[in-house]
């Protein structure tokens, strides 16, 4: 069977910047697949290309089969598409949304007003159907977004940051929604720089970091690969580099540590990676005093997406996303957004 | 109530609905269907929010009430044969209200559209040209009642039928026009900015206020070139003449006399000018 989609080797340019240099991925029919990586690393221009709302500069993006840059309209036809901002008609109500929703889509009439019926049901809007879309919260907002790309039965239904500003509750009723879709036989493409969000969900993932991507597979695939129990360790709350760079090595030599990081963008905090030794913290706490390191904190943990992609780019998640937003040239990419 | 199996026969895939890779049968059923509403979503707007419509007549009527007023002791004959400036301004009014409200386009809706597997879209095209056209009709009759009211007479029912064919040709232009700035321009902001600048140099460089004998030579020929004039001058002619055909002469340029049809002909000459122009727009942008 076909990938439900298929983007190899995409590349695309805004002026000078270029925010997807090379990227390739698969999804499977009927999985969960995310897009996991830091704001500006090129999750959303990966999905305006394959949406067929921007031009790839090179690569290949298709949906069941079909390309997206030779075929957009057969490639449309069969996407179900959530905006992160999701742009509502304000004045219309969202039946009304839904109706204008299913005629763009081509859907006969009376098909259509069952559908909608049926998918306001569904995801609890009844009772707001009738009022403006200007007046919904963002819960409900995201909600009617969610019924408007499901309405033409898509194969593959694309979200974008589905769940970026919404608050908890929501968040956990867009999350059961979208395994409730999976199990129904949709194939789902979602982004996501919430890391947690792709652990809950996806059955496979790509890490992207500037445009490339730097690992896949499922989720435990990923963090097994890893391995090893993570420590997080300050000598001081701001620890000097030489001083950081001493304990890194007095530490690396203890026999049950895999590997130490000092990580400058967290005041040279390092980051160990322990296997072999249940009693580690005690071990290593022991080490620091008879070298004389003072501790001012230290934390252990279970290998998460974040050391994933800590070990495959030295920088964590959230590092990344603070330096990728200063890098970002905002007004080439909406001049590039409006042609 | 909601069982398990019907929520996911609700929510599962439907590939018998995609078509194949061509486009399927009933192109024009689809044209059709997408364009009626999209029309319908600008009426339901209108109907909620009807400030654009009160504002869009309480203009041309504070227009005609002012300059009618501060042009009232010119030397009378000023503007030709008996006509006071209330007379000669009507049309003008006309046309450039029905070209300012053609002119503005806003699209915070544009994705939803773009992903969707439009027949064309020129259906936003269409969309929106039938919503300003019917805008621009109720415009138009308030302004001819309103100047009626204020002495400048009214035109015939032919005249009406081809003052309303001028101001139709006059608003799918310009509404064609927009459309593709909205599409060039990064963004509505710039949209505005454009139409800020062109707006009023287009009025003044057409005979919307003052007749072509009195305009600099150069800007004589501007003038002629101005579409909106092409609209102005036949309009003001029906107004002062219940006797013409489709061969009177309407319209004088500093080389020539043009004639109903001419005018006419030159109208869908610039409609037809815009909608071939903004064809790489509307391609490029929805690729």
């Amino acid at each position: 069977m076909a990938n439900a989609v298929f983007i190899d080797n995409l590349q695309k340019s805004y002026g000078s910047i270029t925010a997807v240099k090379n990227i390739s991925f698969q999804v499977q029919p009927g999985e969960i697949f995310g897009l996991l990586g830091p704001n500006g690393a090129g999750k959303t221009t990966t999905i305006r290309c394959l949406t067929t709302l921007a031009k790839p500069d090179r690569g290949t993006v298709e949906v069941c089969g079909i390309s997206a840059v030779k075929n957009p309209r057969a490639a449309r036809r069969r996407l179900g598409y959530v905006a992160q901002e999701v742009a509502l008609d304000k004045v219309l109500t969202g039946r009304e949304l839904l109706h204008l929703q299913a005629a763009l889509y081509h859907l006969p009439s009376e098909g259509a007003k069952e559908r909608i019926e049926r998918l306001l049901e569904l995801l609890n809007l009844t009772t707001y159907a009738d009022r403006q879309t200007g007046t919904y919260s963002g819960g409900l907002r995201k909600r009617l977004d969610l019924a408007a790309g499901l309405l033409h039965q898509p194969e593959v239904l694309v979200l974008d940051e589905p769940t970026v500003g919404l608050d908890i509750e929501s968040r956990f009723i867009v999350w059961d929604f979208l395994r409730q879709l999976k199990a129904a036989g949709t194939t789902v493409l979602i982004t996501s720089h919430y890391l947690e969000e792709i652990d809950a969900l996806a059955d496979r993932l790509a890490i992207i970091d500037s445009g490339v991507v730097i690992d896949s597979g499922s989720p435990s695939q990923l963090k097994e690969r890893v391995g090893g129990d993570r420590v997080t360790l300050q000598i001081k709350e701001f620890t000097p580099e030489e001083e950081a760079q001493q304990a890194k090595a007095m530490l690396s030599s203890l026999p049950f540590v895999q590997s130490a990081i000092v990580n400058p963008a967290r005041g040279n905090s390092l980051n160990l990676i322990v296997k072999g030794e249940s009693n580690y913290l005690t071990n290593i706490e022991e080490s620091l005093a008879a070298a004389s390191f003072p501790i001012f904190s230290m934390t252990q943990s279970r290998p998460s997406l974040d050391d994933v992609y800590l070990a495959a780019t030295g920088r964590t998640l959230m590092d990344a996303e603070m330096a990728a937003a200063g890098r970002r040239d905002l007004k080439a990419e909406k001049k590039e957004e409006m042609k | 109530m909601i069982t398990q199996s019907s929520i996911q026969s609700s929510l599962s895939p439907d590939p018998s609905l995609h078509g194949g890779l061509e486009d399927n049968s009933s192109a024009l059923g689809d044209f059709l269907q997408e364009t009626f509403a999209l029309t319908k979503r600008l009426f339901i707007q209108l109907q909620r929010r009807p400030s654009t419509l009160i504002a869009g007549i309480i203009q041309p009527f504070m227009w005609l009430l002012l300059f009618g007023a501060l042009f009232t002791n010119a030397p009378g004959g000023l503007f030709g044969e008996d006509l006071n400036y209330g007379q000669f301004l009507a049309p003008g009014v006309i046309v450039f209200t029905a070209f300012s409200g053609a002119l503005d386009r806003e699209f915070g809706f544009l994705n939803r559209l773009l992903v969707a597997p439009l027949a064309s879209r020129y259906s936003i095209v269409a969309a929106s040209t039938i919503y300003i056209i019917a805008l621009s009709f109720m415009q138009t009759g308030v302004i001819v009642a309103a100047s009626a009211f204020l002495g400048a007479g009214l035109p015939n029912i032919g005249g009406l039928g081809a003052i309303a064919l001028i101001v139709l040709l006059v608003v799918l232009g310009v509404t064609a026009l927009s459309l593709g700035l909205a599409f060039a321009l990064p963004g509505h902001i710039e949209l505005i900015a454009v139409i800020f600048v062109t707006n009023l140099p287009l009025l003044f460089a057409s005979t919307a206020l003052a007749p072509l004998s009195f305009m600099a030579g150069w800007l004589q020929v501007v003038a002629s070139i101005n579409p909106l004039t092409y609209a102005i001058e036949p309009i003001r002619y029906l107004y002062l003449h219940s006797e013409w055909g489709l061969g009177t002469l309407v319209m004088d340029t500093p080389w020539t006399s043009i004639s109903l049809w001419a005018v006419i002909l030159v109208l869908l000459a610039f409609d037809a000018l815009v909608l071939l122009a903004i064809q790489p727009l509307l391609r490029r942008r929805f690729a």
